[in-house]
């Protein structure tokens, strides 16, 4: 230790020597400050303090992220086989699997890394402070949420814009109002959306499979959710078919396109455990529940947003399922939330507790908005399977406004008691 | 009314380092000194010059905007210097003791017969108004203000604090003459909250006054917790406390007309040997008390207890309110983060956050150093203060409402109801290390500028 220590002083020793050089002390000082707990003491207040900090909280939610990302891994290996005909089993060649997985996820998250510390550190020495955790997190999860043939050159520039836009912008780590992960995905997602969605890029290296002949034959490539909004529009062309007076037979056959559609869509148990195509880290709600239960049994993230995100998901999944007439509102409700990133988001997005309500009965209201807009959007509205994403950013959007009410109701308790008293 | 109250959060320190329940009488300072800095926002004018004698009880300050508070002297003695710092600010002034003390008696109250203005100027006279504290803003109460009611906190619930049970046993004629007193003073009541389990015969005994059982974890013995469950303070409305240790002293002086104020300082933490109750006055050294009760060198000795005491070195002197010194290990060392550091598994660290094992082991006590662990942030994590903060108060927007000089939102959201020392707890757990005692006492200082 005594080495590594000597290592630090010298360096911190070299860079004060001249005031070009001071500039660039954020650097090391961050370094630093990862491999040693300063030695700062109390100097005001509380003498002693909690031995908690900031980068152990965050280095715990990557942990938790682990299951995902090995799971993501294995995953995008698997796809990768099944897409060539040869994947076998779920346990066949599966070392090859992890092997082609990690070829193709590894990378998005050394860009995602490299970017968004490179842009963290030159905000670093232009304001003249450490660098802030918060991006070991981010930087985790702008890959898990991207899809595994997504080209790395957007991944870079998706960072680079939520780095800057969704963050730094506001004041860095603490002051974002939207979350940055989701951000980078938001901005890939209308910025380039055949990328983002749609057959031909959630399967690694499908692209020049479909080029080169290679695919095999009746596999499309799409998620169960594309798959089922399919299926939808199907119905809902069939309906104004019949508006139109096409003949039974046009209605009929258009119904059983659809029908065709929705029977890709995996069972219930293989979307729980994650065997479909979808985002790196996305598809396995068992993994995303792993990390969930590790998180709460830390108390890192809130039982409070967890639950009723799950509730507020659930609530109009059951309405839709009532109200049925598609193959996509007749899924079962518990099944429409293991499909897609509704479990990742419960665990990992929606409760990032910068951009999360802050006050208890807020998180409740929060949790339920974030959850019920993202199944509406990605029921309702067929071109956005992904809706988890819009519900979450925009239940972050009101999430100050729902504090407001909150705050406004024990101002008010307060003020009611000096009338009475 | 009596009340029961049960303070559910919070969270008791335990830390390594009680003090035995054994008496031991510390040696006469050659010094005592009086700081202004105790007393917050007091500017001093001088009654006394360098060289000029002093008797016990007679004053050597007096509150320049409020020239009827005496702060005066533990002992009969010699002025002997008078300290300043920048812009010639006094930092304290020193007191040569006498081998035995002569005091300036003050005529004995018939306490019975007394009214509330003959209250206020025995109590002024004699030097005991100090003692008397206002919420809102936690500084000396203003001697025109009628208070709506008194409270006496029967318990000091702070890490390794001293047991009153035990301080004040024996102490029930003079704890009760201090009650007597006080109770002129409001039109209100006296209210005295003691530990729900089996409080000493002194306040059990007490009459006159509206008792309250409390219990829960700290803060449950700080006294702005106990007046938000009991009488919560309002806009406008001022309530005084006095610590029952204090209110002794305000007994015994109105019973024998002498001024002694005799502390019974326990000495505690980690690092200090002989940890005992010492019989002491006001104003002492820290080093008759300390002196040769410290193991190692590297250590941080603090007057009062590890939330809200104040750092001091051995040649410096007790704090007016304190009754405590606490010493523990200075953390002025690097740690590297797999084995001690951040990311350590941390087996034995005093964490209040379930990232680390501590917390499944609830009666274990924790050797605590004063490292920072960590580097202040923005805040990040939410709902934490919340957990230690036993007010219906949002602390973290009343914490963000003070930084940013909000006088609108601190009133709103809660200001008059809470001191520096009930935001301890919160600034010990945070994630992000925010100096909220700081930022609440500024936010209190911009009150009392504006406001009142």
């Amino acid at each position: 230790m005594k080495f590594l220590r000597n290592i630090f002083d010298n360096a911190h020793a070299a860079l004060n020597k001249s005031e070009k050089t001071k500039k660039f002390f954020p650097l090391v000082d961050s370094v630093d400050t990862l491999v040693f707990t300063p030695n700062h003491t109390t100097q005001k207040g509380a003498h002693i303090r909690d031995a908690i900090d900031l980068k152990r909280t965050m280095m715990f939610v990557i942990l938790a992220m682990i299951p995902c990302l090995l799971f993501g891994i294995y995953n995008a290996g698997h796809w990768h086989y099944h897409a060539l005909g040869e994947a076998g089993g779920y346990m066949d060649n599966f070392m090859s699997k992890l092997g082609i997985g990690a070829w193709y996820v590894i990378p998005i998250i050394a860009v995602s890394y490299a970017v968004g510390l490179g842009v963290e550190f030159i905000f670093a020495i232009k304001n003249g402070h450490a660098v802030q955790e918060g991006f070991l997190v981010s930087g985790m999860l702008i890959p898990l949420i991207m899809p595994v043939d997504v080209p790395l050159w957007m991944v870079a520039v998706a960072t680079i814009f939520a780095v800057v836009i969704g963050k730094e912008v506001f004041g860095g780590t603490g002051m974002n109002i939207i979350n940055v992960a989701l951000t980078a995905r938001a901005f890939l997602f209308f910025a380039h959306p055949t990328s983002m969605t749609g057959d031909n890029t959630w399967v690694a290296g499908i692209k020049d499979m479909k080029t080169d002949g290679t695919l095999v034959d009746g596999f499309s490539g799409a998620t169960s959710l594309g798959d089922l909004a399919g299926a939808k529009s199907k119905y809902a062309e069939a309906a104004v078919a019949l508006a139109k007076d096409k003949g039974e037979v046009v209605v009929a056959g258009l119904k059983a396109e659809g029908d065709a559609m929705a029977t890709k869509a995996v069972s219930l148990m293989d979307s729980f455990w994650g065997f479909e195509v979808g985002s790196v880290g996305e598809t396995s709600a068992f993994a995303a529940l792993l990390g969930g239960a590790f998180l709460l049994w830390v108390g890192i993230a809130s039982w409070k947003v967890m639950v009723s995100f799950f509730l507020g998901g659930l609530s109009i999944a059951g309405l839709l399922y009532a109200m049925g007439g598609n193959p996509f509102y007749e899924v079962d409700p518990i099944q429409q939330l293991m499909y897609g990133g509704f479990m990742f988001g419960m665990v990992f997005m929606i409760t990032d507790p910068v951009t999360a309500a802050q006050t208890g009965t807020g998180k409740f209201f929060y949790g339920f908005i974030g959850g019920a807009l993202g199944i509406l959007i990605r029921m309702a509205n067929p071109a956005y399977p992904e809706g988890v994403m819009l519900g979450i950013l925009i239940a972050n959007v009101c999430a100050p406004t729902i504090d407001h009410m909150v705050i406004r109701a024990n101002v008010k308790r307060r003020m009611k008691r000096l009338k009475t008293a | 009314m009596s009340k029961s109250i049960k303070i559910r959060k919070g969270l008791d320190v335990n830390l390594i380092g009680e003090a035995d329940k054994v008496i031991v009488d510390a040696q006469r300072s050659q010094f005592y000194a009086i700081k202004p800095a105790d007393f917050h926002n007091t500017v001093p004018k001088m009654v006394v010059k360098v060289g000029e004698k002093v008797k016990a009880g007679a004053p050597v300050f007096k509150d320049k905007y409020n020239m009827d508070i005496n702060f005066v002297s533990p002992v009969s003695g010699t002025v002997s210097d008078i300290v300043r710092g920048e812009k010639r600010r006094i930092l304290s002034v020193l007191i040569e003791a006498d081998a035995s003390d002569e005091y300036q008696t003050n005529e004995i109250a018939n306490i019975g017969g007394l009214d509330a203005a003959g209250a206020k100027s025995f109590l002024l006279n004699a030097g005991l108004w100090p003692f008397i504290k206002m919420r809102p803003l936690d500084v000396i109460a203003k001697p025109e203000d009628t208070p709506k009611a008194i409270f006496i906190s029967g318990f000091d619930s702070h890490p390794l604090a001293p047991d009153y049970d035990f301080t004040l046993h024996g102490k029930g004629k003079e704890f009760q003459a201090g009650i007597d007193l006080l109770s002129k003073l409001t039109e209100g009541a006296v209210n005295l909250t003691t530990r729900s389990s089996n409080p000493d015969d002194t306040f059990k005994s007490a009459t006159g006054c509206q008792k309250h059982s409390i219990s829960g974890p700290h803060p449950s013995g700080n006294v702005g917790v106990q007046i938000h469950h009991i009488s919560p303070i309002n806009k406008g409305e001022v309530v005084w406390v006095v610590n029952a240790q204090d209110v002794a002293i305000i007994g015994s002086t109105a019973l024998t007309g002498k001024y002694v104020p005799t502390r019974l300082v326990a000495l505690t933490g980690e690092t200090a040997k002989n940890r005992k109750y010492y019989r002491t006055l006001i104003g002492s050294t820290i080093k008759n008390i300390a002196g040769n009760n410290i193991e190692g060198d590297n250590n941080r000795i603090i007057s009062g207890n590890v939330l809200t005491g104040e750092k001091v070195e051995m040649d410096d002197y007790l704090g007016y309110y304190h009754s405590q010194i606490t010493v523990i290990p200075e953390g002025n060392e690097y740690k590297f983060f797999l084995t001690k550091g951040w990311l350590g598994l941390g087996f034995g660290r005093f964490s209040a956050s379930h990232a680390y094992p501590s917390w499944m082991s609830k009666s274990k006590k924790f050797n605590v150093d004063t490292n920072l662990n960590g580097e202040e942030r923005a805040y990040v994590v939410t709902e934490q203060y919340e957990k230690v903060f036993p007010f219906d108060i949002f602390p973290v927007q009343l914490v963000k409402a003070a930084i940013t000089n909000d006088i609108d939102n601190m009133e709103k959201l809660g200001i008059y109801e809470v001191a520096p020392e009930d935001f301890a707890l919160c600034e010990l757990i945070c994630t992000s290390k925010v100096q909220s005692q700081e930022h609440i006492r500024n936010g209190l200082d911009l009150i009392q500028k504006e406001c009142m």
